[in-house]
């Protein structure tokens, strides 16, 4: 009944149900409040999945009105194959976080769960935008609800991390808007479709790949621009951490296929190598540095840093295939790869935060070695925690394997040796997670906190459980998935290897 | 019959996901039946396809459900169903079923396993059952399997679950550290098997066995350039990248470390998937890959050398285990290693024969190993046995039966498969052959003489243990002799199958041979002689009873006997002037310390220098806080200009404007 603006009330429903929080304040049942707007959203989110024709790439459930007239500048929404699952991701991760932060927060419980809702719209606003202009206000504007997240409801230091969050990322931004005023005055309109068929010369092409190179590479993260990740997990409150991790990452990679790939493509092939060479670094050196972090969210935000290493390698991986064997046979299950990595991490990063979340509120501290044998006193939570851990190291049969196996294969089609480095992964990541289970959750109890320690409770366990479906429902059947995205990816394999030069 | 084969997975997992969800409601009664009665359901179902697939000639292939279909390529879940697999279905549903039947006497007391404190005691014997049914599971997903997509799936599901197994036990910290060296080293396995596949998809374009196959003439002479000025053949880096994968999980030299550790876990998991089934993937894997590893020489020799070594060096460290599990353990490695070097030979149905021959009488080995642990308290140290035979009549008797098996003793069935092995290197033309020849034949003598020492420590002699353990020695229930017999059945009878497995014409159309390669039609031409099976089984034991294994392995039981039984002070005496020799054996060649110094130690070291040289100090430190302090400094320089007092103001514009007069005035007019 609200096909033709379907995407409008996905984005305003949670944020006028946040600004209703706002104003009602703590003392009318935020929460049950904002579990209605969070579940009504998802709700409402699933007709774009059950109603999306996966034939064609084109734009549905489209919404077009002026808003700046002046410079051309729309209100302009839709979705297609690769932004709607991602839709769909978020609506979902923020009815858990709704539900994780029930009895957890205490201080201003309206304002957090307001600043969760709004979130949530302008997320979707972001996935939705198809003019510019209106995705850069939504891709800025969602830096303010985590500013405040992190700077309110975070730990000790969260002033530092916030600042520096903030700047990283609104450092990175600036340029992309540079070059989207840029591309506006070449194509005359700001709507990404026609950035999509603008004619671009190599020079003009190069500076806007490194703009949106900064501004995605900032959000995924990549290396070396990935600092901020840490301090802002670490900082973080554990529903924080989950909306960073699940959704907000999710952001640089959609950024690069939308944007760097089909605008650029030129530019891309270019500088592909320096893509691929961050990626692999991201993939092998950050893993490396998880492996000696002694606070579980800096593990899990390292950890997070090198599986989006996988992303961005299926991503650009295309480019060093194109130019090997001159055909782009093969390089659409790099970016499938890629696009289901995201989906799955946003579900296993989701669920470990969560994890150590369940942990920090029964110890209050997220160092390791205080921990040590819970197993012992919370067998069901040992259980979650070993399968989501299992699904972070790639195990087959969970989410975790598919984008890594599909990115691993079309790497040894551009080179032995990408593919060699990016499958370390299996190793390193393996080695970090498990060696995280062996401290945190096996062995005998360490200490009389952990004695103490209660099993997870109703409310977690249908949070956890919600995560492991989808985790081992993506391992064991991708099809879906893959095939709704299918024709969307292939129109962009399409756009990335036609050149944009000449006249 | 495609639906049977679809259910012979699904009752083990059904079985599996009952018992381990719902474990506290169903209780311990109704999680060993429900397993055994899913495991039971499978083990049948796998003779029915034994028979209709091995006798009456049927074969499947055909896809379950289309996991993802991307571009051309098709990745899929579905079943291959021909001889090779359902003899490893029958191989693995069979042992499976037994081991489930002795768990529930080995697992009975498990509660007094776990500590006081520890809820892990509660429902661990519902737990147990689901791991092993959720391991048959996996395992059947394995050998069933119609690509290599689902195969790794299975190869590491596998894994997963032998982690689970190992670390069962999980407030002993020696078994949450075995579980998570077994898990890394065969991720090491997995890293080149991965790189196999990937290595297939991207000449092949496909994951898909048949296609795969078909295609492979295609790729032969493609040539890669991995380092600058070094041609390799592309099939020998898909096989000696598929091998690494068969290194870690059959556990060759030199990733075979973490078998030993893995005696940590429960005995019936050492039996089921450290001895018969999953250790043996590997085997089953190369075997299946014939068509790849047939058109490369030097992965074969890769294979050839690398099992040899395995074969004979393990064997080696066997004699001087004391704990009685590690001592079939190391007889474990050290028969993968005849296997893997049967595979090297080309002898694939050599292979796999001695796996299946192994599967029986090693699991047996293991079995009744448990039945004496629970005998003697949960003891395991062999010196601290002896005289069992009296106590002990039925473990003893089907200990000897595997034994015997495991020595290659006459109509036993480990003599017809290792004679067939070390014929078929006798014949191989592979580079290396000559070296595998050498420890295969010299192993023998090394596997007798560790089988029997271990045999008379803890049957014969001097009853070592205290009078408290003694008083209360008896044979275990009936749940654990039984499976013994029944294992003990096979131990022996399944050499008979040599001809049609080996000589015959079982496994054509399913391994391929390179005429290049005549091991195995050496060894075929030699075998029939006459018209009749049992001449013909008789002149090969004939024939073997002449040739110089046999007499190998008489001398090694013999001197086990000799030295343990008769001439204790040999034993001290070799102990104390080749301790050399002993140090270097009981540190297992020094191994262990090794991987944990360099690898373990080298990624720590680099990941804290990165951590802190890298993020800390250049990019953060650096970078991002030096900036910060940069626009810091100048600011507070800049600073100096906004200092609100007018006559500064004053003072910079007329400064200001005398400059502009004097650029004005002077530097215009020269331009």
């Amino acid at each position: 009944m609200f096909e033709g603006n379907l995407l409008s009330i996905l984005i305003w429903l949670p944020i006028i149900g946040g600004l209703i929080l706002l104003f009602t304040g703590d003392k009318f049942a935020p929460r049950p409040i904002a579990l209605v707007f969070s579940a009504l959203t998802f709700l409402l989110s699933i007709p774009l999945w059950t109603d999306f024709n996966p034939v064609g790439h084109q734009m549905q459930f489209v919404e077009l009105a002026p808003w700046i007239e002046a410079f051309k500048i729309n209100y302009h929404l839709g979705v297609d194959g690769i932004s709607m699952p991602l839709i769909l991701l978020n609506t979902f991760i923020t009815v858990l976080i709704v539900i994780a932060g029930w009895e957890v927060i205490k201080h201003k419980p309206a304002q957090y769960m307001a600043a969760f809702l709004i979130m949530e719209g302008i997320i979707n606003g972001v996935f939705a935008a198809q003019d510019s202009i209106l995705f850069y206000v939504f891709f800025e504007a969602m830096l303010i609800p985590m500013f405040i997240v992190i700077g309110i409801w975070g730990g000790d230091n969260r002033i530092y991390a916030t600042i520096k969050f903030f700047l990283y990322t609104f450092f990175g931004s600036v340029f992309m808007l540079i070059s989207l005023v840029y591309m506006y005055s070449q194509a005359d309109s700001f709507a990404i479709a026609d950035f999509h068929s603008v004619k671009l010369g190599m020079t003009p092409q190069i500076l806007i790949f490194l703009s949106f190179l900064i501004a995605f590479g900032v959000k995924v993260p990549m290396w070396p621009v990935h600092t901020w990740l840490p301090d802002a997990h670490v900082q973080a409150p554990t529903g924080g951490s989950v909306i960073l991790a699940a959704v907000m990452l999710k952001i640089g990679g959609y950024g690069f296929i939308r944007f760097s790939l089909p605008m650029v493509p030129d530019a891309s092939s270019e500088l592909a190598w320096l893509v691929i060479f961050m990626s692999l670094t991201a993939i092998v050196y950050i893993g490396f540095i998880a492996l000696v972090q002694n606070d579980m969210k800096k593990l899990v935000a390292y950890s997070s840093i090198a599986h989006m290493g996988f992303v961005t390698l299926g991503f650009f991986v295309l480019f060093p295939i194109v130019t090997k064997t001159g055909s782009a046979e093969g390089t659409l299950l790099g970016l499938q790869g890629g696009m289901v990595q995201m989906m799955s991490h946003g579900f296993i990063s989701g669920a470990m935060f969560l994890c150590i979340g369940v942990l920090y509120d029964r110890m209050h501290t997220r160092d390791i070695t205080a921990y040590g044998g819970v197993s012992n006193r919370m067998p069901w939570f040992a259980g979650f925690f070993v399968l989501f851990a299992m699904a972070n190291t790639g195990l087959p049969g969970t989410s975790g394997f598919v984008g890594e196996f599909m990115v691993i294969l079309t790497s040894f089609k551009a080179n032995f040796w990408i593919a060699f480095l990016a499958a370390t992964t299996l190793i390193i990541g393996a080695a970090y997670t498990l060696w995280l289970v062996k401290r945190v959750i096996f062995g005998a109890v360490a200490n009389s906190n952990v004695a103490e320690l209660t099993d997870i409770n109703k409310r977690e366990t249908v949070i956890l459980a919600a995560l492991a479906f989808f985790v081992l429902l993506l391992g064991l059947w991708p099809e879906p998935l893959v095939h709704v995205m299918n024709d969307s990816l292939a129109h962009v394999v399409e756009q990335a290897t036609t050149s944009k030069l000449g006249n | 019959m495609e639906s049977i084969y679809l259910a012979i997975p699904l009752a083990s997992l059904i079985g599996a996901i009952i018992a381990g969800l719902f474990g506290g409601i169903i209780g311990r009664k109704g999680a060993h039946a429900i397993t055994i009665l899913g495991v039971g359901i499978s083990c049948f179902l796998s003779f029915v396809v034994l028979k209709h697939v091995g006798f009456d000639g049927h074969t499947f292939y055909g896809d379950v459900y289309t996991w993802a279909q991307v571009g051309n390529t098709k990745f899929a879940v579905g079943f291959q169903i021909d001889r090779l697999t359902s003899m490893m279905m029958v191989v693995v549903t069979f042992v499976s079923l037994m081991v489930h039947i002795y768990t529930i006497g080995y697992m009975q007391d498990d509660k007094h396993n776990w500590p006081e404190d520890s809820r892990g005691g509660t429902n661990s014997y519902q737990r147990f059952f689901a791991y092993i049914s959720l391991f048959t599971f996996s395992m059947l997903m394995l050998v069933m399997s119609n690509n290599f997509m689902q195969l790794f799936f299975g190869w590491e599901a596998v894994g997963l679950v032998s982690y689970l197994l190992i670390g069962f036990w999980s407030t002993r910290e020696t078994a949450i550290f075995a579980n998570m060296k077994a898990f890394l080293v065969n991720r090491v396995g997995d890293f080149g098997f991965l790189l196999g596949i990937a290595a297939i998809w991207t000449y092949t374009g496909s994951v898909d066995y048949k296609e795969v196959f078909e295609r492979l003439p295609a790729i032969e002479h493609i040539t890669l350039t991995i380092l600058p000025n070094t041609e390799w053949m592309l099939v020998s880096i898909i096989a000696i990248c598929l091998f690494i994968g068969a290194m870690g999980k059959s556990a060759q030299v030199p990733l075979h470390v973490w078998l030993p550790d893995s005696m940590e876990g429960p005995t019936p998991i050492s039996a089921l998937i450290h001895a018969a089934t999953m250790v043996t993937a590997g085997i089953f894997m190369v075997a299946r890959m014939s068509p790849i590893f047939e058109m490369s020489d030097t992965a074969l020799s890769m294979v050839l050398i690398i099992g040899a070594t395995t074969a004979f060096f393990m064997g080696l460290i066997g004699i001087v285990q004391n704990d009685i599990k590690r001592v079939v353990a190391y007889s474990t490695l050290s028969q993968l290693g005849y296997m893997t070097v049967a595979l090297g030979a080309s002898a694939y149905s050599a292979a796999v024969f001695h796996l299946m021959t192994h599967a029986f009488f090693k699991a047996l080995l293991f079995l009744a190993a448990g039945s004496v642990i629970i005998a003697m308290h949960h003891e395991q140290d062999i010196r601290k046995m002896g005289g069992l035979k009296k106590y002990l009549p039925i473990t003893y008797w089907t200990s000897l039966v595997g034994s015997l098996a495991l020595i290659g003793f006459p109509f036993f069935s480990g003599f017809f498969s290792k004679d067939l092995i070390i014929e078929a290197v006798h014949a191989a033309n592979i580079p290396g052959s000559e070296y595998a020849y050498w420890m295969v034949l010299l192993g023998v003598f090394v596997t007798a003489f560790y089988s029997f020492r271990m045999f008379f420590l803890v049957f014969h002699g001097e009853e070592r243990m205290d009078e408290h353990t003694k008083s209360h020695l008896h044979e275990p229930a009936k749940v654990v002799t039984w499976p013994l017999i029944a294992l003990a059945i096979p131990a022996v009878l399944t050499g008979y199958f040599l001809d049609p497995m080996v000589v015959g014409d079982f496994f054509d159309g399913v391994i391929h041979v390179d005429e290049s390669h005549p091991a195995v039609e050496t060894i075929t031409h030699h075998f029939h002689g006459s018209e009749t099976w049992i001449v013909n089984i008789f002149s090969f034991v004939g024939h073997g009873l002449i040739a110089l294994p046999f007499w190998l392995a008489m001398a090694g039981a013999g001197s086990a006997y000799y030295i343990y039984m008769k001439q204790p002070s040999i034993a001290k005496w070799g102990y104390d002037k080749l301790r050399f020799i002993h140090v270097i054996l009981d540190k297992k060649y020094f191994a262990d310390e090794f991987n944990m110094a360099v690898f373990a130690g080298g990624a720590i070291a680099l990941g804290k220098t990165l951590w802190s040289v890298g993020d800390r100090f250049l990019i953060d430190g650096l970078v991002v806080n030096g900036s910060a302090k940069v626009t810091g400094w100048f600011s507070s320089i800049i600073r100096h200009m906004q200092t609100g007092y007018l006559y500064h103001y004053a003072f910079s514009i007329i400064i200001g404007v005398l400059a502009i007069m004097s650029w004005l005035l002077f530097g215009a007019n020269n331009v």
